[in-house]
């Protein structure tokens, strides 16, 4: 089972075959980025002079998934150049965590990468702990294990959506949002909140789940896979799909690994780095669940990694809830987690706990740590340094979807105008991570 | 397994039962200890992952090395960034977060530059081209030129930008100037300001410019949203 297993996701470039899977091509990439084995490579014509346009898509351009810039040099429709500009929803999040408290700092990382909500809280309490030297209980690692593959469906079911909006399908907008509101229903009664989710705790949960919520979640688990059905065959052999994704914006393996790509855009490109297996956390290795990897590394590939992922997240989802064991959330640590109400009102120890918790804050001792977990957007890493206060001297997010971003000129260089929004789309980047 | 000292051979684990110091070290350490002698400075374990300390002017043979060599591999660069702490005396570090994903291992790398030294490294990027942004990100933060990158400007706040680097220490949270002066700032700001000088000699939109912008530009200046 720890052995790493890959899924080959199908691929189409010249139809279906015999039993009607489609067949796969790899696809040559030239130095240039450019797709060589397509009948005709989009190369920039030599005898047709003409001036080049200056294009400027963004920042309020509803394509471009938020506040990204893009100004791109067009030579008739092809783009020759392509100049990204970020920094339009920078907020400092890093700054104002070295002025916060470990705890006070998790409500940001909820709008940071705000479709990812849970994940980022429990990847940020993943490395907090890691800081102050805390293990968490068994039943919190199941819960955990529950938020983060519950937030990559979310997160990825608005990348499919609005995916599949900006290449001009708009039903399965309509099928995904209404399956992501399921899971906003369940955050809802879980924590309270939808949007920012503020779920974890340093050492424990905000809360634990209610009563039964697993059966809420089982009963997403079995009806969800029906969507994703529904979504694949309206989408994945589609002619007007496969011609605006297959060959387009494609990165080769030692490309994508040598920019820094990770998550589907890395594994698109064949490469099967996954933090879950490589690096794992919160018990990921005892999870039977594939990691999906394409071969060509274009937008149709992103596309499949990302569908496969959605039902490898409802496997982890089923085993994760099988196993759920009774008992504490919160591990047992007076430093770290607050005592309830009624303790803290009515005796002085705990009275003093709380006090102390509240006015000062917990002490991580002097050190510092690098904790990364899959986030549905890649490798997201949180960087911690501790003098010994209870306030981090730096909080550094590694966001995956700012450097998967930065290595859009290269996809988009060659391509057609209309490709930029399809190539934009697969990277799935939110900006307020990107600009934090 | 300690993340870090991963065997390649052995299945990953979730790490527990971290020890604060110590522990299992990273043996990509001691080879550069041995390789590079008078540039290492000195390594350590801190919660299972292994920094090592190198002198600024060698991280790009060090990191070139580590990319390039057989048995280390280090092919992924996962972050690049740097602390200043709050102890004015102590040097500001400038820190690369290295992954070798054949080897599963994980080396964090650091440079210290004493206070008053000029905030120079050499840049990583002809080595890893997802440098290019994390890189400009550092500059545009802590204010620390890259030796070697090729596009060095301001990413996340505008090229303008007179406050400062916002992650520094001595940048107060709200920022240098007043909000009157922020606000009079934004207000003043042409929209056709915010295309950068190269971005306009791509295209013909040379002669729609502002005259000051096009006397800028005959002057001679690159960049200068």
């Amino acid at each position: 089972m720890a052995e790493k297993r890959t899924v080959e996701v199908s691929l189409s470039t010249s139809g279906l075959d015999a039993e009607g899977r489609p067949q796969r091509t790899p696809l040559v990439v030239d130095e240039g980025g450019r797709v060589t084995t397509l009948e005709a490579p989009l190369a920039i014509e030599p005898e047709l002079e003409g001036e080049h346009m200056l294009i400027n898509l963004g920042p309020q351009h509803p394509a471009t998934h938020g506040v990204l810039r893009l100004v791109l040099e067009l030579d008739g429709e092809t783009v020759v150049r392509c100049i990204p500009h970020v920094g339009y929803l920078h907020c400092g999040f890093e700054k104002i965590g070295e002025y916060r408290q470990y705890n006070q700092i998790i409500p940001w990382t909820d709008r940071e990468d705000y479709l990812n909500s849970p994940g980022n809280n429990v990847a940020f309490a993943l490395g907090a702990e890691r800081l102050f030297g805390v293990e968490i209980t068994p039943r919190c690692t199941v819960l955990r294990v529950i938020a983060m593959e519950l937030s990559r469906i979310m997160s990825h079911l608005v990348w499919l959506g609005t995916t599949c909006i900006d290449i001009g399908a708009f039903t399965p907008f309509l099928w995904s949002f209404q399956e992501r509101e399921r899971i906003y229903t369940l955050l809802e009664q879980w924590i309270g909140a939808r949007l920012t989710t503020t779920l974890t705790r340093v050492g424990g949960m905000g809360a634990d789940i209610p009563d039964g919520w697993m059966d809420g979640l089982r009963d997403f688990a079995r009806t969800f896979p029906k969507t994703i059905a529904e979504v694949d065959r309206m989408v994945t052999r589609n002619g007007i799909w496969v011609g605006r994704t297959i060959g387009i914006g494609a990165m080769s393996a030692a490309d994508a690994v040598n920019a820094g790509l990770s998550g589907p855009m890395l594994r698109a490109s064949g490469v099967d780095y996954d933090v879950r297996k490589d690096f794992p956390y919160l018990d990921y290795e005892t999870y039977d669940f594939d990691v999906p990897v394409g071969t060509n590394g274009d937008v149709y590939d992103r596309f499949l990694v990302r569908m496969e992922e959605l039902r490898q997240s409802v496997r982890i989802l089923e085993q994760a809830a099988e196993r759920l064991p009774d008992g504490p959330v919160n591990i047992d640590d007076a430093r770290l987690i607050l005592p309830p109400k009624s303790k803290a009102m009515s005796e002085m120890e705990s009275m003093i706990h709380h006090f102390k918790q509240v006015m000062e804050g917990p002490r991580p001792p002097i050190g510092e740590t690098y904790v990364a977990v899959e986030s549905p957007k890649g490798e997201k890493g949180y960087y911690f340094v501790s003098d010994g206060t209870p306030k981090p001297v730096r909080w550094r997010i590694r966001p995956p979807s700012y450097v998967n971003l930065s290595a859009i000129p290269r996809m988009v260089e060659g391509h057609l105008l209309s490709d930029v929004i399809a190539i934009n789309a697969s990277i799935d980047i939110v900006m307020g991570e990107i600009d934090r | 397994m300690v993340s870090g000292s991963a065997d390649p051979a052995s299945a990953p684990a979730t790490p527990r039962g971290i020890p604060h110091r110590g522990g299992p070290m990273n043996p990509s350490a001691d080879r550069i200890r041995d390789r590079f002698g008078s540039s290492f400075v000195r390594a350590e374990v801190t919660w299972g992952e292994t920094t090592v300390f190198v002198r600024p002017e060698s991280v790009y043979d060090i990191v070139r090395y580590l990319h390039d060599d057989a048995s280390e591999q280090y092919d992924y660069l996962s972050d690049v960034t740097a602390v200043e702490y709050r102890d004015l005396e102590l040097p500001l570090q400038v820190v690369w977060h290295l992954r070798s994903l054949p080897y599963r291992r994980f080396l964090r790398l650091k440079a210290e530059i004493p206070k008053g030294a000029p905030l120079r490294v050499p840049s990583v990027m002809p080595i890893y081209s997802g440098a290019d942004w994390l890189e400009r990100e550092c500059f545009d933060m802590f204010g620390i030129q890259f030796d070697g990158h090729p596009d060095l400007r301001r990413i996340l706040m505008w090229e303008q930008y007179a406050e400062g680097y916002p992650l520094r220490k001595d940048f107060p949270l709200r920022g240098r100037f007043s909000r009157s002066e922020q606000l009079r700032q934004a207000l003043a700001a042409q929209p056709e300001s915010r295309y950068s000088m190269t971005e306009l000699t791509i295209a013909d939109a040379f002669e729609d410019l502002p005259l000051e912008m096009r006397q800028r530009l005959a002057g001679g200046e690159k960049t200068g949203e």
